[in-house]
């Protein structure tokens, strides 16, 4: 009962800083870091697939209210709530995942989790960005955007592992 | 029915994400100007390029229908023109004047056939007989002297043009009033020489040629050229003097046809 109401609560926290701050954050317009996916990424293993789905829907859902762009990053985060079992199949440890632990540092390392993070965030910005576009004509342009900002928010996602899950 | 049912329980994960994708982007286009545009303008153009390829088959078909139509279409067309009719409008009008009488009354016509490459040129014009028109009448431009109106149907004339190497009209040198006769040598459409001017008269390039107004043809006063070069042999009493014609033969399309209401008059005295 007490992980439900700390996942609400990182809800609620990650999507406020989301629209509150790091939606203002633009460096020339190529870095948009979009942390809150970081609330997908670090639900349990065992999460069925369907609510993962509606999950993800309902975190790009209030991320689109508040940016007033309904639909784009619910369409994006829904695609990697789709993914996130295949590359979690895909990238896992040789004796498979642990019953009880969770997609964290403390369980199965830093690099582990840093090819988790990367694979999942490129995978959310490159749709993400490429439906805001909605065009392939500026295809490097927007290339370019999606590896720096991919970068910018892994970065923010593994660091701010060390910050709250230190103690 | 079951099997379908066992079919979507099978497969829930990627009903659920393709219906929650689908509404994603259903809220895309509804609500996000710029994708909406993108998404209609895409959609338009391949319903375009279907309609376009129908469209283009089918014309095919109905070409046979589209080419009578347009050929009843053209010949309407054609009975329309202003080319088909004939202007019957005479542009003339009498002056009632009580301290001068009128002398001279002017039609105006259309050249429809010319030419200037004839030892002897003819003029076709739209007016004749029903409109007035009678032999013996002068044609002018208004750049200055056409010719000599010489036979006359009810709607048509011919008229010798200056270009005609049997048409001699009486001239004279503007500045001093000394008179000659202009002619065509046939040579030249921009050029007629003007003979009978007298050597011991000066005359200078550039002296403008004028009718005299000494037959009962043409006005007094008319333009005709100016003197481009004269030149004398010994012993001739005459200048050889050419002039450039003001009238440009190969340009005419409206002319007047000159009414000297005053000819029988003058023609009974010189009988």
């Amino acid at each position: 009962m007490l992980k439900i109401v700390n996942y609400i609560l990182g809800f609620v926290f990650f999507v406020f800083l989301q629209v509150l701050i790091l939606n203002n954050i633009q460096f020339s317009g190529f870095i948009n870091p979009f942390m809150y996916i970081i609330m997908l990424l670090i639900l349990p293993f065992e999460t069925p697939r369907w609510f993962l789905l509606i999950l993800a829907f309902i975190l790009g859902f209030t991320i689109d209210i508040f940016s007033n762009t309904p639909g784009m990053h619910a369409a994006a985060t829904v695609f990697i709530g789709f993914l996130r079992p295949f590359v979690l199949k895909w990238i896992a440890p040789r004796d498979g995942y642990e019953a009880a632990t969770l997609p964290r540092i403390k369980y199965y390392g830093i690099n582990w989790f840093i090819k988790y993070v990367i694979i999942l965030t490129l995978a959310h910005h490159s749709f993400l960005f490429f439906i805001e576009v909605f065009r392939f004509s500026d295809f490097f342009h927007t290339l370019l955007r999606i590896i720096l900002s991919s970068f910018f928010t892994s970065s923010l996602i593994v660091g701010s592992q060390y910050f709250m899950y230190k103690r | 029915m079951n099997n379908l049912i066992k079919f979507i329980i099978k497969h829930h994960v990627i009903f659920i994400f393709i219906i929650l994708e689908f509404f994603s982007f259903f809220m895309l286009i509804q609500n996000n100007k710029f994708q909406r545009t993108k998404a209609l303008n895409a959609g338009y153009e391949l319903s375009g390029i279907l309609y376009n390829k129908y469209s283009e088959f089918t014309e095919y078909l109905s070409l046979k229908d589209e080419n009578k139509k347009l050929a009843e279409e053209n010949a309407r067309l054609r009975n329309q023109l202003y080319a088909s009719y004939k202007t019957d409008t005479i542009f003339s009008r009498s002056i009632h004047d009580t301290l001068r009488k009128q002398q001279f009354s002017y039609i105006a016509a259309k050249i429809i056939r010319n030419s200037v490459n004839m030892q002897n040129n003819y003029l076709l014009i739209d007016k004749g007989n029903r409109h007035g028109v009678k032999p013996e009448m002068a044609v002018i431009s208004p750049t200055g002297i056409v010719g000599i109106v010489k036979d006359v149907t009810d709607n048509f004339s011919s008229v010798i043009s200056l270009l005609n190497s049997n048409l001699r009209i009486s001239a004279k040198v503007k500045r001093n009033g000394y008179f000659g006769s202009i002619s065509w040598d046939g040579k030249d459409y921009t050029a007629a020489v003007l003979n009978e001017i007298p050597v011991h008269i000066k005359i200078l390039k550039n002296d403008t040629i004028i009718t005299s107004g000494y037959s009962t043809i043409f006005p007094e006063g008319i333009l005709i050229g100016k003197i481009e070069e004269f030149s004398f042999k010994g012993g001739d009493n005459f200048y050889t003097t050419r002039v450039a014609l003001y009238t440009d033969f190969k340009k005419l399309n409206y002319v007047y046809v000159v009414n000297n209401l005053m000819k029988d008059e003058i023609k009974s005295l010189e009988k």
